[in-house]
């Protein structure tokens, strides 16, 4: 057999899978910002803590009205929407005229906030969230073993982003955000209801955020600060991808995903910082991010 | 005028009370209070020092303590600024608890440069009494070569002869990779190799897909709090106790067992300096402090800042002053006895020395229910548990 810089291929292939399962949290959460920076024009620093609200959400579904894991899927994203679109309405659509800047702020003292609260009840440590049975186990691939709830996270969270990437890109329900996107006052002008589409896009970017926190919540630790040190590498990754840039920031995720796998093979120490070397990279070379247009 | 009055008369008791003296002491418990460690020690610590100066009645004693606490974020840089504020101008006498042995270290200098005073529970690094060994510091509940001594040679007794480690990349997983290492080779066994996950850490799955391959028959963790608890939870899902390696939690807590639940930590085997359910005094201790922490057990942590607070709070009183060389010599020179450690001692390097514990994660259906989760292996006596003096190479015993 073959192998690279004295590497067995079986584990490089684990690695490289395992890579594209940690892509899937990366392309579905940096899906979530590049919609909602695409159509509002605010950097959701929230994401994080809506992240952790859906892992929370499946949690307290289960412990306290005994709801399972499957149904959390199907429930937990539309009610951490709701709570974005809430946020929304309330607050964050009155820095729309507004620098990009006060959005940042704004979102982030919610973070802070919402972190805060979970912290003073739940404490820092997580809170155990057994798998569902069907995704307990796994197999073995040969040169790895599969737990089945990651081959589940690689599965839903594809289905999901083709599915958001269709909607936007080939529907035309689609066109009209793109075009409110471009010119919101001429799709205005149309007879669109574009703060409502704007409110809802939010709540769909949230709702994005809920569904990948759900998925986590098996295999990671329930706790406070899941999102809050994810969500600085998401930034990179959308930054990367180009802000706003859909199909940019799916095939980002999955890529660096990649990368960091990589890298946590062939130096374990350097895989906290290599998205943001090639954060740097890219925007030396390409300031719009590598699926972004330039303004 | 009422003041003054007052003033006077507070004045003329205390005159009157003859041998009274009064001595203001500033504890400041500087630890972890949001980040992955904020459970085992955090605002736990801080009512730890408060409940041992309540329990000292410190008040009677003449001694008036009050406990500050702030939130070094697991930074040494943010420790370290903590630190000289509180010595320089807010006039803290002693600092308690540091767990992350990055910061440790650092309040280990500032403290011996300051000439104040540290209670150490919370870091592990057993440099802080080997070759950064201080005058000034006193380490109190356990550490890295206690934690390799127990668990590791436990593990390679059992037949865990070859090891892999998956290592938190800061000081203390360094110390601990390394002491564990020492205990492993000592008693015949191999180390095939380690790698180094960023600290903090959220996923461990290529890291445990590593040791996996490596064909270990002993994955060590050399990690705490919460990389401890994702790693053995991602752990189990890989599966790496169903295919024949073992699991190390080479420092594992209460509150990580509580965290995980038994089904996924049960049959760990841990080493410990305290559980709440020893006996009579550390299960009253334990209920008292359960009230006031959120429905939290104390963790050996929280019982070692109660403990080291307690026994400088009896220094203290028997110097009648609070100078940090003379209280330092009292406490050295004192034996220690507290309800939740015993009868001890402080050794010349720092080193606080009490048995330790091998503890086992009971089974889900041996457990009573929440924080019903360890059983007693053995009892390591504190002369064989920690560090022989002489293989330290602190620089205050040659």
């Amino acid at each position: 057999m073959f192998e690279l810089l004295g590497i067995p291929p079986q584990v490089l292939f684990g690695q490289l899978l395992l890579g594209l399962i940690n892509g899937s949290f990366y392309a579905v959460l940096s899906l979530g910002l590049a919609v909602i920076f695409g159509l509002l024009n605010i950097i959701n620093f929230t994401h994080g803590a809506q992240y952790m609200l859906g892992a929370f959400g499946a949690w307290m579904l289960l412990n306290y009205l005994g709801v399972g894991y499957w149904w959390a899927v199907l429930i937990v994203p539309p009610i951490v929407g709701l709570t974005g679109i809430v946020l929304e309405r309330v607050l964050i659509r009155r820095l729309y005229h507004l620098d990009h800047l006060y959005g940042l702020l704004l979102t982030f003292g919610l973070a802070l906030i919402i972190v805060g609260f979970f912290r003073q009840f739940f404490g820092v440590s997580g809170l155990p969230y057994p798998p569902p049975p069907l995704l307990t186990g796994g197999h073995n691939l040969g040169f790895m073993y599969l737990p089945n709830s990651r081959a589940w996270v690689i599965l839903a969270s594809l289905i999901v982003c083709l599915a958001t990437w269709f909607i936007i890109e080939k529907t035309r329900l689609g066109a009209y955000l793109r075009a409110a996107t471009e010119n919101p006052t001429m799709v205005g002008a149309f007879g669109i209801n574009v703060p409502l589409l704007v409110t809802l896009t939010y709540g769909f970017g949230v709702a994005l955020a809920g569904f990948a926190g759900v998925l986590a919540a098996p295999i990671y630790a329930v706790n406070p600060n899941m999102g809050a040190d994810l969500i600085i590498v998401v930034f990179a990754v959308v930054v990367i991808g180009g802000m706003g840039s859909i199909l940019g920031s799916i095939l980002t995720g999955f890529g660096l995903g990649l990368i960091e796998g990589l890298t946590r093979v062939f130096y374990p120490e350097g895989s906290a910082v290599v998205i943001f070397v090639i954060m740097a990279l890219v925007l030396l070379v390409k300031p719009a991010g590598l699926f972004g247009r330039s303004a | 005028m009422k003041k003054m009055g007052f003033i006077l008369a507070s004045t003329a008791s205390l005159l009157m009370a003859g041998a009274a003296y009064a001595t203001d002491v500033k504890i400041g418990v500087l630890n972890d209070r949001s980040g992955i460690y904020a459970d085992i020690a955090g605002e736990g610590s801080v009512i730890a020092a408060q409940m041992a100066a309540e329990d000292f009645k410190a008040a009677d004693k003449g001694i008036n303590v009050s406990v500050v606490s702030a939130d070094h974020q697991n930074k040494p840089d943010v420790g370290s600024n903590i630190a000289r504020q509180w010595y320089d101008t807010e006039n803290v006498d002693v600092i308690a608890d540091v767990p992350t042995s990055s910061v440790a270290l650092a309040v280990n200098e500032i403290t011996k440069e300051k000439n104040k005073i540290f209670l150490a529970s919370g870091p592990a690094s057993s440099d802080l009494t080997g070759k950064a060994c201080s005058p000034n510091t006193v380490h109190w509940t356990y550490d890295t070569w206690a934690l390799a001594n127990g668990t590791g040679s436990a593990m390679v007794a059992q037949g865990g002869d070859s090891w892999f480690f998956v290592t938190a990349d800061y000081a203390f997983g360094h110390a601990l990779e390394r002491d564990t290492s020492a205990v492993v080779e000592a008693s015949g066994g191999k180390v095939l190799g380690a790698v180094r996950h960023p600290f903090p850490g959220q996923d461990f799955s290529s890291f445990l897909l590593q040791a996996q391959g490596s064909g270990a028959k002993v994955v060590g963790l050399a990690n705490a709090g919460g990389d401890t608890i994702n790693a053995v939870k991602q752990a189990s899902e890989f599966g790496i106790t169903q295919g024949g390696q073992s699991l190390a939690a080479l420092l594992m807590f209460i509150n990580d067992v509580h965290a995980l639940s038994l089904e996924v930590a049960q049959g760990l085997v841990l080493t410990g300096a305290f559980y709440w359910d020893m006996n009579d005094q550390t299960r009253e201790f334990s209920a008292r402090f359960q009230e006031r922490n959120a429905g939290q057990k104390p963790s050996m942590i929280e019982a070692g800042v109660y403990a080291s607070v307690l026994h400088y709070l009896k220094a203290v009183e028997a110097v009648g002053d609070k100078d940090a060389a003379k209280v330092m010599a009292k406490m050295k020179e004192m034996p220690t006895d507290d309800p939740l450690f015993g009868k001890g001692t402080i050794r010349a390097d720092g080193r606080k020395l009490h048995d330790m514990y091998l503890f086992r994660v009971k089974k889900p259906d041996q457990s009573k229910g929440a924080w019903d989760y360890f059983e007693t292996v053995a009892t390591i006596p504190a002369d064989k548990a920690f560090r022989p003096l002489a293989d330290g190479n602190c620089p205050l015993v040659k």
